[in-house]
């Protein structure tokens, strides 16, 4: 199908497209990597009345390390952040899910802050900023703010970002010697929304055959409306017993065109325990 | 300035060209229907099959999932160019030798994916291997062959290419 008819505006500052949002409220949408919103408006699932280019905003898609703080730009593409050596060495979750990501040539258009802001359920960036406590920035007519991951994702392709604002950039912790992650999904072809995912981060306490898992942060995604923590196996998996997180699972999914929500729950259970098995080993 | 049809222009396969395009036009369809360039394909029209796949900045994008009016500017490149230029003769040739092939649909998008691959293998010095093909096509779909000859295709180029080294 093709859109219905838009009209199409670029926002050369942040300024602008905050003041934009404000004329124009729900009649307009922000257009940036628009690898899920231009297939909305080909659908015709998403009918504004303007798009709102953002694209063409002048420092919004840096990668840097700033202190014990990695900060990406919502404008930063996912080819982008995939190459990015900062990346790389300091944010390995988020490099581990990198290619996961859709494929090439969504990568390429596709951009981080756009992936956080339309919050698909099964997305994966939603879910590793949450494994990691990322804090996302925000702005709107009344200058920035910030939200936490855990506060950011409220429901459905629903978010903390009011009707006026613009996600702008997204910190996360930098990783240190004592840091491990894990990343596993199940996706019936590779690059497709994953059918069920986990992104996980802990820190490694004790040493030799004392070593132990503190601050376990399991963040599934494709099993409920938004990424969901499974705190009951976060805990059991501190403890260093596998079997215990997996019985513990503490998640109800809904059945979905992809799998029932029994055939995703035994599947959480498959990607906790290979994502165990990562957390528990250094990396390489 | 918020209108529903824009002048841009840009670059096609090395052609200066200005045109009125209506916003919500996709590049694809402004490809195809102002330009008469019919090699990039239109499958799903949200971005799932790669049927559309051009390349933009050298980058490849889905032709469905960026409107006309992003292009403004930019340097677009079409199966129709990458054929022209002979870039991609070998890998088409390639195709053909081993039917990688059958209604030829996937045929311009996959050829497009397939070069970003090569191209990008080669300024590394590697040779990708089956894995890496497979996942870098993994957003094209082919409905005839079931993709074993187009993997043999491209691999046999990346050797090629690479001076019959494996």
């Amino acid at each position: 199908m093709k859109p219905a008819p838009f009209a199409y505006t670029k926002a050369r500052t942040l300024k602008e497209a905050v003041a934009l949002l404000s004329k124009h409220k729900d009649d307009a949408r922000l257009l940036a990597g628009g690898q899920s919103l231009i297939a909305t408006l080909n659908m015709r699932l998403s009918a504004p009345d303007l798009l709102i280019d953002i694209n063409g905003i002048k420092g919004l898609d840096g990668i840097a390390k700033k202190g014990k703080t990695i900060e990406i730009g919502a404008l930063a593409r996912h080819t982008q952040v995939e190459r990015s050596d900062v990346i790389a060495k300091h944010a390995p979750l988020i490099a581990l899910a990198m290619p996961h990501i859709g494929h090439p040539a969504i990568r390429n258009r596709g951009t981080f802050g756009g992936s956080i802001a339309f919050a698909d359920p099964a997305a994966e960036l939603p879910a590793c900023l949450l494994a990691l406590g990322a804090e996302i920035e925000i702005a709107g007519p009344k200058g920035k703010r910030r939200v936490k991951a855990d506060a950011f994702f409220k429901g459905l392709f629903e978010t903390a970002l009011k009707p006026r604002e613009v996600l702008t950039a997204v910190r996360v912790p930098a990783a240190d010697k004592n840091t491990r992650v894990g990343f596993a999904e199940l996706a019936r072809r590779h690059g497709d929304y994953a059918m069920v995912g986990l992104a996980a981060s802990a820190r490694a306490a004790g040493k030799g055959k004392e070593s132990k898992l503190a601050d376990v942060r399991l963040a599934f995604f494709g099993v409920g409306a938004t990424p969901v923590r499974a705190k009951k196996s976060e805990a059991a998996l501190a403890g260093g017993n596998v079997d215990a997180a997996v019985a513990a699972l503490d998640l109800d999914p809904d059945d979905d065109v992809q799998a029932s929500g029994a055939v995703k729950k035994h599947l959480a259970g498959v990607l906790l325990r290979r994502v165990a098995k990562q957390l528990m080993e250094p990396a390489s | 300035m918020t209108d529903t049809a824009l002048d841009i222009s840009l670059t096609v396969n090395g052609e200066r060209v200005a045109e009125r395009v209506d916003a919500r036009k996709t590049l694809v369809d402004f490809l195809r229907e102002d330009l008469v360039l019919t090699g990039s394909h239109i499958g799903c029209e949200h971005g799932v099959c790669g049927a559309c796949t051009v390349r933009v900045n050298g980058e490849i994008v889905r032709g469905c999932l960026m409107l006309a009016v992003q292009c403004d500017g930019a340097t677009v490149e079409t199966i129709e160019g990458l054929s022209d230029t002979t870039e991609i003769a070998d890998l088409q040739a390639a195709f053909e030798q081993r039917n990688a092939l059958q209604c030829g649909y996937c045929t311009p998008g996959m050829l497009v994916a397939a070069q970003d691959l090569l191209k990008r293998a080669n300024n590394n010095k590697t040779v990708p291997s089956r894995e890496d093909i497979r996942a870098h096509l993994s957003g094209n779909y082919c409905r005839c062959t079931g993709y074993h000859a187009i993997v043999d295709a491209v691999q046999a180029v990346a050797q090629q290419r690479a001076g019959g080294k494996k």
